[in-house]
Protein backbone atom coordinates (compact mmCIF):
# COMPACT_ATOMS: atom_id res chain seq x y z
CA UNK A 1 0.00 0.00 0.00
CA UNK A 2 1.06 3.31 -0.54
CA UNK A 3 0.79 5.71 2.69
CA UNK A 4 0.13 9.71 2.30
CA UNK A 5 0.86 12.03 5.07
CA UNK A 6 -0.68 12.43 8.19
CA UNK A 7 -4.02 14.47 8.04
CA UNK A 8 -4.41 14.71 11.75
CA UNK A 9 -5.46 17.84 12.80
CA UNK A 10 -5.04 19.64 16.45
CA UNK A 11 -2.72 17.05 17.72
CA UNK A 12 -5.82 14.37 17.86
CA UNK A 13 -4.54 11.24 16.79
CA UNK A 14 -5.36 10.11 13.69
CA UNK A 15 -6.72 6.78 12.15
CA UNK A 16 -5.16 4.84 9.30
CA UNK A 17 -7.94 4.46 6.76
CA UNK A 18 -7.37 2.15 3.79
CA UNK A 19 -8.83 3.70 0.59
CA UNK A 20 -8.91 1.55 -3.20
CA UNK A 21 -9.26 3.54 -6.30
CA UNK A 22 -10.34 3.30 -9.48
CA UNK A 23 -7.81 2.32 -11.90
CA UNK A 24 -7.91 5.42 -13.94
CA UNK A 25 -7.33 7.05 -11.11
CA UNK A 26 -4.52 5.49 -9.49
CA UNK A 27 -2.92 6.18 -13.23
CA UNK A 28 -4.05 9.66 -12.74
CA UNK A 29 -2.37 9.99 -9.06
CA UNK A 30 0.60 7.48 -9.53
CA UNK A 31 -0.78 5.19 -7.07
CA UNK A 32 0.17 1.27 -7.69
CA UNK A 33 -2.19 0.07 -4.74
CA UNK A 34 -4.52 0.51 -2.64
CA UNK A 35 -3.61 3.90 -0.36
CA UNK A 36 -3.73 4.87 3.64
CA UNK A 37 -4.87 8.26 4.80
CA UNK A 38 -4.55 9.68 8.37
CA UNK A 39 -8.13 10.82 9.06
CA UNK A 40 -9.19 12.38 12.25
CA UNK A 41 -11.41 11.01 14.49
CA UNK A 42 -14.45 10.48 14.04
CA UNK A 43 -13.49 9.03 10.51
CA UNK A 44 -16.03 10.18 7.74
CA UNK A 45 -16.66 10.02 4.45
CA UNK A 46 -15.64 13.53 4.24
CA UNK A 47 -12.77 13.29 6.00
CA UNK A 48 -11.51 10.05 4.06
CA UNK A 49 -11.97 12.44 1.16
CA UNK A 50 -10.15 15.34 2.62
CA UNK A 51 -7.33 13.46 3.66
CA UNK A 52 -7.04 11.91 0.16
CA UNK A 53 -7.49 15.15 -1.59
CA UNK A 54 -4.79 16.43 0.86
CA UNK A 55 -2.44 13.82 0.00
CA UNK A 56 -2.66 13.46 -3.35
CA UNK A 57 -3.70 17.29 -4.55
CA UNK A 58 -4.47 15.76 -8.25
CA UNK A 59 -7.44 13.84 -6.60
CA UNK A 60 -9.24 16.89 -6.18
CA UNK A 61 -12.18 17.59 -8.42
CA UNK A 62 -12.38 13.83 -9.76
CA UNK A 63 -14.42 12.22 -6.91
CA UNK A 64 -16.46 15.14 -6.21
CA UNK A 65 -17.21 18.75 -7.98
CA UNK A 66 -14.19 20.89 -6.81
CA UNK A 67 -16.91 23.99 -6.53
CA UNK A 68 -19.75 22.02 -5.21
CA UNK A 69 -18.30 19.62 -3.14
CA UNK A 70 -20.88 16.89 -4.28
CA UNK A 71 -19.92 13.48 -5.12
CA UNK A 72 -19.82 12.80 -8.75
CA UNK A 73 -23.33 11.37 -10.30
CA UNK A 74 -20.38 8.31 -11.33
CA UNK A 75 -18.96 7.69 -8.28
CA UNK A 76 -19.51 5.11 -5.82
CA UNK A 77 -18.33 4.83 -2.13
CA UNK A 78 -18.93 1.12 -0.43
CA UNK A 79 -17.41 0.25 2.78
CA UNK A 80 -18.18 -2.48 5.18
CA UNK A 81 -20.46 -4.28 2.50
CA UNK A 82 -22.64 -0.90 2.91
CA UNK A 83 -22.92 1.27 -0.16
CA UNK A 84 -22.33 5.16 1.58
CA UNK A 85 -23.08 6.64 -2.11
CA UNK A 86 -26.01 8.64 -0.83
CA UNK A 87 -24.85 8.29 3.05
CA UNK A 88 -24.52 11.59 5.27
CA UNK A 89 -20.83 12.74 3.91
CA UNK A 90 -20.27 13.39 7.59
CA UNK A 91 -21.40 10.57 9.24
CA UNK A 92 -19.22 7.94 10.91
CA UNK A 93 -18.13 5.20 8.06
CA UNK A 94 -18.52 1.72 9.63
CA UNK A 95 -15.83 1.14 12.33
CA UNK A 96 -13.91 -2.16 10.16
CA UNK A 97 -13.23 0.89 7.64
CA UNK A 98 -12.32 3.34 10.75
CA UNK A 99 -9.81 0.91 11.82
CA UNK A 100 -8.47 0.21 9.00
CA UNK A 101 -9.42 -3.26 8.71
CA UNK A 102 -11.55 -2.78 5.66
CA UNK A 103 -10.92 -0.51 3.31
CA UNK A 104 -13.24 2.22 1.80
CA UNK A 105 -13.73 1.76 -1.91
CA UNK A 106 -14.38 4.39 -4.50
CA UNK A 107 -15.44 2.73 -7.66
CA UNK A 108 -17.36 4.47 -10.96
CA UNK A 109 -20.30 3.16 -12.26
CA UNK A 110 -20.69 0.89 -14.83
CA UNK A 111 -22.12 2.97 -17.47
CA UNK A 112 -21.85 2.16 -21.39
CA UNK A 113 -23.03 -0.21 -23.58
CA UNK B 1 15.29 20.88 -41.00
CA UNK B 2 11.49 21.69 -40.04
CA UNK B 3 9.33 19.27 -38.39
CA UNK B 4 5.42 19.03 -38.14
CA UNK B 5 3.43 17.73 -34.76
CA UNK B 6 -0.22 16.58 -35.32
CA UNK B 7 -2.03 17.06 -31.33
CA UNK B 8 -4.98 14.94 -31.98
CA UNK B 9 -7.57 14.97 -29.36
CA UNK B 10 -9.97 11.92 -29.19
CA UNK B 11 -12.53 10.04 -26.99
CA UNK B 12 -10.20 7.55 -25.27
CA UNK B 13 -7.13 9.70 -25.31
CA UNK B 14 -4.48 11.63 -26.63
CA UNK B 15 -2.21 10.81 -29.77
CA UNK B 16 0.74 12.95 -30.90
CA UNK B 17 1.98 12.35 -34.74
CA UNK B 18 5.36 13.38 -35.63
CA UNK B 19 7.34 13.66 -39.47
CA UNK B 20 10.19 15.48 -40.75
CA UNK B 21 9.34 18.22 -43.22
CA UNK B 22 8.62 16.06 -45.82
CA UNK B 23 5.06 14.49 -44.38
CA UNK B 24 5.96 11.00 -45.35
CA UNK B 25 6.92 8.74 -42.49
CA UNK B 26 4.90 9.47 -39.39
CA UNK B 27 5.22 8.33 -35.93
CA UNK B 28 2.27 7.72 -33.44
CA UNK B 29 2.82 8.04 -30.37
CA UNK B 30 -0.19 7.47 -27.59
CA UNK B 31 -2.61 7.11 -26.06
CA UNK B 32 -1.98 9.63 -23.60
CA UNK B 33 -4.68 9.86 -20.83
CA UNK B 34 -6.27 6.73 -22.15
CA UNK B 35 -10.21 6.36 -21.28
CA UNK B 36 -10.42 10.09 -20.92
CA UNK B 37 -11.85 12.30 -23.35
CA UNK B 38 -9.20 14.62 -24.57
CA UNK B 39 -11.28 17.52 -26.48
CA UNK B 40 -7.76 19.25 -27.16
CA UNK B 41 -4.49 19.41 -26.99
CA UNK B 42 -2.75 22.56 -27.60
CA UNK B 43 0.63 23.87 -28.54
CA UNK B 44 2.13 27.26 -27.14
CA UNK B 45 3.12 29.54 -30.25
CA UNK B 46 5.83 31.08 -27.89
CA UNK B 47 6.86 27.38 -27.10
CA UNK B 48 6.08 24.53 -29.05
CA UNK B 49 7.27 21.63 -26.26
CA UNK B 50 4.94 23.92 -23.98
CA UNK B 51 1.51 21.14 -24.72
CA UNK B 52 -2.11 21.57 -22.72
CA UNK B 53 -3.86 18.80 -22.93
CA UNK B 54 -7.91 18.85 -21.62
CA UNK B 55 -8.75 15.50 -21.36
CA UNK B 56 -12.13 15.08 -19.30
CA UNK B 57 -14.57 11.89 -18.23
CA UNK B 58 -18.34 11.33 -17.45
CA UNK B 59 -17.09 9.85 -14.04
CA UNK B 60 -13.81 11.58 -12.94
CA UNK B 61 -14.53 15.15 -14.21
CA UNK B 62 -11.61 17.74 -16.06
CA UNK B 63 -8.28 17.06 -15.42
CA UNK B 64 -5.97 19.69 -17.68
CA UNK B 65 -2.51 18.08 -18.49
CA UNK B 66 0.87 19.80 -19.16
CA UNK B 67 3.73 19.11 -20.93
CA UNK B 68 6.80 21.26 -20.96
CA UNK B 69 8.53 18.35 -23.48
CA UNK B 70 6.69 18.16 -26.50
CA UNK B 71 3.90 15.36 -25.00
CA UNK B 72 7.18 13.04 -23.38
CA UNK B 73 5.98 13.54 -20.30
CA UNK B 74 2.86 15.04 -18.71
CA UNK B 75 1.40 15.68 -15.62
CA UNK B 76 -1.39 17.33 -14.19
CA UNK B 77 -2.20 21.01 -13.33
CA UNK B 78 -5.07 22.49 -12.27
CA UNK B 79 -8.67 21.82 -12.78
CA UNK B 80 -10.46 24.03 -10.43
CA UNK B 81 -12.82 26.55 -13.28
CA UNK B 82 -14.68 28.23 -10.37
CA UNK B 83 -17.20 31.17 -12.01
CA UNK B 84 -16.53 34.34 -10.60
CA UNK B 85 -19.37 35.58 -8.11
CA UNK B 86 -22.80 34.37 -7.83
CA UNK B 87 -23.00 32.28 -11.38
CA UNK B 88 -26.37 33.23 -12.05
CA UNK B 89 -28.55 31.70 -14.93
CA UNK B 90 -28.40 30.85 -18.89
CA UNK B 91 -31.46 29.16 -20.54
CA UNK B 92 -31.84 24.97 -20.53
CA UNK B 93 -32.99 23.23 -23.47
CA UNK B 94 -36.78 24.04 -21.96
CA UNK B 95 -36.31 27.46 -21.96
CA UNK B 96 -36.21 27.30 -18.11
CA UNK B 97 -33.41 29.27 -16.26
CA UNK B 98 -30.47 27.03 -15.40
CA UNK B 99 -27.41 27.99 -13.38
CA UNK B 100 -24.20 28.27 -14.82
CA UNK B 101 -22.50 24.88 -14.00
CA UNK B 102 -19.07 24.05 -15.16
CA UNK B 103 -18.99 20.57 -17.37
CA UNK B 104 -15.79 20.69 -19.21
CA UNK B 105 -12.62 22.69 -21.38
CA UNK B 106 -13.21 21.96 -24.86
CA UNK B 107 -10.81 24.42 -26.07
CA UNK B 108 -7.20 25.63 -24.89
CA UNK B 109 -5.88 28.28 -26.68
CA UNK B 110 -2.15 29.07 -25.59
CA UNK B 111 -1.27 32.70 -25.97
CA UNK B 112 0.62 33.92 -28.82
CA UNK B 113 4.04 35.03 -27.08
CA UNK B 114 3.78 33.81 -23.69
CA UNK B 115 3.96 30.03 -23.04
CA UNK B 116 2.63 30.16 -19.32
CA UNK B 117 -0.42 32.39 -20.50
CA UNK B 118 -3.85 30.12 -22.45
CA UNK B 119 -7.23 30.55 -22.41
CA UNK B 120 -9.86 27.71 -21.82
CA UNK B 121 -13.23 28.43 -23.24
CA UNK B 122 -15.36 25.72 -21.12
CA UNK B 123 -18.92 24.52 -20.64
CA UNK B 124 -21.35 26.16 -19.64
CA UNK B 125 -20.36 28.94 -21.99
CA UNK B 126 -17.17 30.80 -20.02
CA UNK B 127 -13.61 32.07 -20.56
CA UNK B 128 -10.73 31.19 -18.48
CA UNK B 129 -7.63 32.42 -18.34
CA UNK B 130 -4.06 31.29 -16.87
CA UNK B 131 -1.06 32.76 -16.06
CA UNK B 132 0.98 30.00 -14.44
CA UNK B 133 1.20 27.73 -17.40
CA UNK B 134 -2.18 25.82 -16.35
CA UNK B 135 -1.99 26.03 -12.14
CA UNK B 136 -4.56 27.92 -11.75
CA UNK B 137 -7.39 29.05 -13.83
CA UNK B 138 -9.77 32.25 -13.24
CA UNK B 139 -12.51 33.38 -15.13
CA UNK B 140 -12.90 36.08 -17.50
CA UNK B 141 -16.53 37.19 -15.98
CA UNK B 142 -16.97 40.23 -18.40
CA UNK B 143 -18.00 37.93 -20.93
CA UNK B 144 -20.82 35.55 -18.98
CA UNK B 145 -21.63 38.89 -17.84
CA UNK B 146 -22.67 40.27 -20.85
CA UNK B 147 -26.24 41.25 -20.81
CA UNK B 148 -27.43 38.32 -22.65
CA UNK B 149 -26.17 36.28 -21.02
CA UNK B 150 -29.02 35.26 -19.06
CA UNK B 151 -30.95 34.22 -22.68
CA UNK B 152 -27.92 31.63 -23.78
CA UNK B 153 -29.41 28.10 -24.71
CA UNK B 154 -27.53 25.42 -25.03
CA UNK B 155 -26.87 23.81 -28.91
CA UNK B 156 -27.32 19.87 -29.09
CA UNK B 157 -23.37 19.09 -27.86
CA UNK B 158 -24.04 21.66 -24.66
CA UNK B 159 -23.76 25.41 -24.08
CA UNK B 160 -19.75 25.47 -24.87
CA UNK B 161 -17.70 28.50 -25.65
CA UNK B 162 -15.84 26.31 -28.11
CA UNK B 163 -13.72 28.97 -30.18
CA UNK B 164 -11.16 31.58 -28.99
CA UNK B 165 -9.61 33.93 -31.57
CA UNK B 166 -6.58 35.80 -30.53
CA UNK B 167 -5.60 38.76 -32.82
CA UNK B 168 -2.02 38.64 -33.39
CA UNK B 169 -2.06 42.46 -34.34
CA UNK B 170 -3.52 43.11 -30.90
CA UNK B 171 -3.18 41.39 -27.45
CA UNK B 172 -6.26 42.99 -26.45
CA UNK B 173 -8.41 41.54 -29.31
CA UNK B 174 -10.48 38.38 -28.92
CA UNK B 175 -12.62 36.68 -30.58
CA UNK B 176 -14.94 33.51 -28.96
CA UNK B 177 -18.03 31.59 -30.39
CA UNK B 178 -20.42 30.04 -28.40
CA UNK B 179 -22.72 27.44 -29.09
CA UNK B 180 -26.06 28.49 -29.48
CA UNK B 181 -25.19 32.35 -28.07
CA UNK B 182 -23.23 33.44 -31.36
CA UNK B 183 -19.84 35.18 -31.18
CA UNK B 184 -18.41 37.69 -29.00
CA UNK B 185 -15.37 40.16 -29.14
CA UNK B 186 -12.89 41.83 -26.51
CA UNK B 187 -11.25 45.03 -27.27
CA UNK B 188 -9.71 45.38 -23.57
CA UNK B 189 -8.10 41.76 -22.74
CA UNK B 190 -11.40 40.52 -22.19
CA UNK B 191 -13.09 43.29 -19.13
CA UNK B 192 -15.82 43.57 -21.38
CA UNK B 193 -17.23 41.82 -24.36
CA UNK B 194 -19.45 42.64 -26.91
CA UNK B 195 -21.60 40.60 -29.12
CA UNK B 196 -20.43 40.40 -33.41
CA UNK B 197 -23.20 38.95 -34.93
CA UNK B 198 -24.87 41.29 -37.08
CA UNK B 199 -25.87 39.54 -40.34
CA UNK B 200 -26.47 36.05 -39.20
CA UNK B 201 -29.24 34.33 -40.39
CA UNK B 202 -30.58 31.35 -37.97
CA UNK B 203 -33.51 29.81 -38.97
CA UNK B 204 -33.53 27.83 -35.77
CA UNK B 205 -34.50 30.69 -33.27
CA UNK B 206 -37.57 32.85 -33.82
CA UNK B 207 -35.74 35.94 -34.59
CA UNK B 208 -33.59 35.19 -37.14
CA UNK B 209 -31.07 38.07 -36.77
CA UNK B 210 -31.25 38.16 -33.31
CA UNK B 211 -27.83 39.72 -31.61
CA UNK B 212 -27.65 36.20 -29.89
CA UNK B 213 -28.72 32.95 -30.04
CA UNK B 214 -26.71 31.87 -33.38
CA UNK B 215 -25.27 28.21 -33.08
CA UNK B 216 -21.54 29.37 -34.63
CA UNK B 217 -19.76 26.58 -35.03
CA UNK B 218 -16.13 27.25 -35.52
CA UNK B 219 -13.80 30.63 -36.10
CA UNK B 220 -11.14 30.85 -38.52
CA UNK B 221 -8.50 34.15 -38.94
CA UNK B 222 -5.15 34.32 -40.91
CA UNK B 223 -2.58 36.05 -38.60
CA UNK B 224 -1.74 38.46 -41.45
CA UNK B 225 -5.18 39.55 -41.94
CA UNK B 226 -6.62 39.90 -38.61
CA UNK B 227 -9.62 41.98 -39.78
CA UNK B 228 -11.26 38.85 -41.92
CA UNK B 229 -12.99 36.22 -39.77
CA UNK B 230 -14.26 33.07 -41.03
CA UNK B 231 -17.42 31.14 -39.74
CA UNK B 232 -19.07 27.70 -40.13
CA UNK B 233 -21.93 28.53 -38.45
CA UNK B 234 -24.57 25.56 -37.91
CA UNK B 235 -26.04 26.03 -41.61
CA UNK B 236 -23.70 28.95 -43.51
CA UNK B 237 -20.51 29.32 -44.07
CA UNK B 238 -19.88 33.54 -43.44
CA UNK B 239 -16.98 35.83 -43.75
CA UNK B 240 -16.72 39.43 -42.30
CA UNK B 241 -14.27 42.03 -43.34
CA UNK B 242 -14.59 43.83 -40.50
CA UNK B 243 -13.64 42.58 -37.49
CA UNK B 244 -17.11 40.88 -36.90
CA UNK B 245 -18.90 44.20 -36.93
CA UNK B 246 -20.92 42.59 -39.94
CA UNK B 247 -20.88 39.13 -41.65
CA UNK B 248 -22.00 37.99 -45.19
CA UNK B 249 -22.79 34.83 -46.37
CA UNK B 250 -19.84 32.75 -48.45
CA UNK B 251 -21.72 29.54 -49.07
CA UNK B 252 -22.00 29.84 -53.16
CA UNK B 253 -21.80 26.37 -54.27
CA UNK B 254 -21.24 24.31 -51.80
CA UNK B 255 -22.73 21.01 -51.40
CA UNK B 256 -24.16 21.95 -47.95
CA UNK B 257 -23.48 24.94 -46.29
CA UNK B 258 -23.68 22.79 -42.49
CA UNK B 259 -20.80 22.00 -41.06
CA UNK B 260 -18.44 22.43 -38.19
CA UNK B 261 -14.62 22.78 -39.17
CA UNK B 262 -12.95 25.63 -41.13
CA UNK B 263 -9.48 26.90 -41.71
CA UNK B 264 -7.49 29.18 -43.49
CA UNK B 265 -4.14 28.27 -45.55
CA UNK B 266 -0.80 29.09 -43.92
CA UNK B 267 0.28 31.38 -46.83
CA UNK B 268 -2.66 32.34 -48.86
CA UNK B 269 -5.40 34.33 -46.51
CA UNK B 270 -8.35 34.10 -48.93
CA UNK B 271 -7.54 30.46 -49.11
CA UNK B 272 -10.44 28.52 -46.76
CA UNK B 273 -11.28 24.88 -46.36
CA UNK B 274 -14.40 23.34 -45.02
CA UNK B 275 -15.91 20.00 -44.74
CA UNK B 276 -19.40 20.06 -45.75
CA UNK B 277 -21.93 17.90 -43.54
CA UNK B 278 -25.04 17.24 -44.93
CA UNK B 279 -27.56 18.47 -42.20
CA UNK B 280 -27.88 18.94 -38.76
CA UNK B 281 -30.10 15.64 -38.63
CA UNK B 282 -27.32 13.75 -40.82
CA UNK B 283 -24.09 14.36 -39.68
CA UNK B 284 -22.27 12.89 -42.22
CA UNK B 285 -21.08 13.91 -45.78
CA UNK B 286 -22.95 14.30 -48.41
CA UNK B 287 -23.45 11.17 -50.84
CA UNK B 288 -20.92 9.10 -48.50
CA UNK B 289 -17.99 10.93 -49.83
CA UNK B 290 -15.70 12.73 -47.79
CA UNK B 291 -14.96 16.33 -49.56
CA UNK B 292 -12.87 18.76 -48.41
CA UNK B 293 -13.80 22.15 -50.26
CA UNK B 294 -11.84 24.58 -50.95
CA UNK B 295 -12.08 28.20 -52.11
CA UNK B 296 -9.38 30.34 -53.46
CA UNK B 297 -11.37 33.69 -53.55
CA UNK B 298 -12.36 34.25 -49.84
CA UNK B 299 -15.46 32.03 -50.56
CA UNK B 300 -18.44 32.09 -52.58
CA UNK B 301 -16.44 29.51 -55.27
CA UNK B 302 -15.77 26.19 -53.52
CA UNK B 303 -13.73 23.30 -55.20
CA UNK B 304 -14.20 20.03 -53.89
CA UNK B 305 -11.15 18.14 -52.87
CA UNK B 306 -11.33 14.68 -52.91
CA UNK B 307 -8.19 12.53 -53.94
CA UNK B 308 -7.38 10.12 -51.60
CA UNK B 309 -10.26 10.93 -49.75
CA UNK B 310 -13.00 8.25 -49.67
CA UNK B 311 -15.95 8.57 -51.35
CA UNK B 312 -17.97 5.89 -51.16
CA UNK B 313 -19.66 4.82 -47.80
CA UNK B 314 -17.84 7.44 -45.61
CA UNK B 315 -20.45 8.30 -42.76
CA UNK B 316 -18.37 9.83 -40.25
CA UNK B 317 -18.67 13.25 -39.20
CA UNK B 318 -15.26 15.65 -38.82
CA UNK B 319 -15.67 18.09 -35.93
CA UNK B 320 -15.46 21.76 -35.45
CA UNK B 321 -11.63 21.56 -34.10
CA UNK B 322 -10.83 18.61 -36.08
CA UNK B 323 -9.24 20.50 -38.92
CA UNK B 324 -5.47 22.33 -39.13
CA UNK B 325 -3.12 23.85 -40.94
CA UNK B 326 0.33 23.76 -41.21
CA UNK B 327 3.02 26.02 -42.02
CA UNK B 328 5.08 24.06 -44.26
CA UNK B 329 6.04 25.18 -47.75
CA UNK B 330 2.34 23.89 -49.91
CA UNK B 331 0.77 24.16 -46.35
CA UNK B 332 -0.23 20.62 -45.00
CA UNK B 333 -4.01 20.34 -44.05
CA UNK B 334 -4.73 17.69 -41.55
CA UNK B 335 -8.66 16.77 -41.15
CA UNK B 336 -9.67 14.43 -38.24
CA UNK B 337 -12.91 12.08 -38.12
CA UNK B 338 -15.57 10.34 -35.88
CA UNK B 339 -14.76 7.27 -38.00
CA UNK B 340 -10.74 7.97 -35.96
CA UNK B 341 -8.94 8.65 -39.33
CA UNK B 342 -6.71 11.41 -39.58
CA UNK B 343 -6.28 12.59 -43.11
CA UNK B 344 -3.17 14.64 -44.25
CA UNK B 345 -2.35 16.81 -47.54
CA UNK B 346 0.94 18.04 -48.19
CA UNK B 347 -0.06 19.99 -51.20
CA UNK B 348 -3.10 22.47 -49.87
CA UNK B 349 -5.62 19.92 -49.94
CA UNK B 350 -5.00 18.36 -53.76
CA UNK B 351 -4.26 15.26 -52.64
CA UNK B 352 -4.90 13.31 -49.34
CA UNK B 353 -3.94 10.34 -47.08
CA UNK B 354 -4.53 8.65 -44.08
CA UNK B 355 -2.01 9.15 -41.71
CA UNK B 356 -3.80 6.68 -38.82
CA UNK B 357 -7.34 4.80 -39.67
CA UNK B 358 -8.20 3.33 -36.38
CA UNK B 359 -8.05 5.58 -33.61
CA UNK B 360 -11.28 6.25 -31.33
CA UNK B 361 -13.74 8.64 -32.68
CA UNK B 362 -11.21 12.05 -33.63
CA UNK B 363 -12.67 15.35 -31.57
CA UNK B 364 -9.90 18.21 -32.46
CA UNK B 365 -6.31 18.37 -34.38
CA UNK B 366 -4.34 20.87 -34.16
CA UNK B 367 -0.96 21.14 -36.14
CA UNK B 368 2.62 22.24 -35.02
CA UNK B 369 5.50 23.58 -37.63
CA UNK B 370 8.67 23.14 -35.50
CA UNK B 371 11.97 24.66 -36.68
Amino acid sequence: MSAGPPAGRDGRATRAVAVVLPAQLRALAGIESAVVVEVSPPVTQRGVLDALEGAWPVLSGTLRDPVTRRRRPYIRYFAGGLDLSHADADAAVPEAVAAGREPFVVIGAMAGG
Amino acid sequence: MSKVRVLVGTRKGAFLLEADGSRRSWEVRGPFFPGWEVYHVAGSPADPERLYASASSSWFGQVVHRSDDGGATWHPVGNAFAYEGVPGTHQWYDGKPRPWEFARVWHVEPSLDDPDVAFAGVEAAALFRTDDAGEHWRELPGLRNHGSGPSWQPGAGGMCLHTVVLDPANANRIYVAISAAGVFRTSDGGATWEAVNKGLRSGEIPSSDAEVGHCVHKLAMHPSRPAVLFMQKHWDVMRSDDEGGSWREISGNLPSDFGFAIAVHAHEPDTVYVVPITSDAHHFPPDGMLRVYRSRTGGDEWEPLADGLPQQHCFVNVLRDAMAVDALEGCGVYVGTTGGQVYASRDSGDHWEPLVRDLPAVLSVEAQTLT
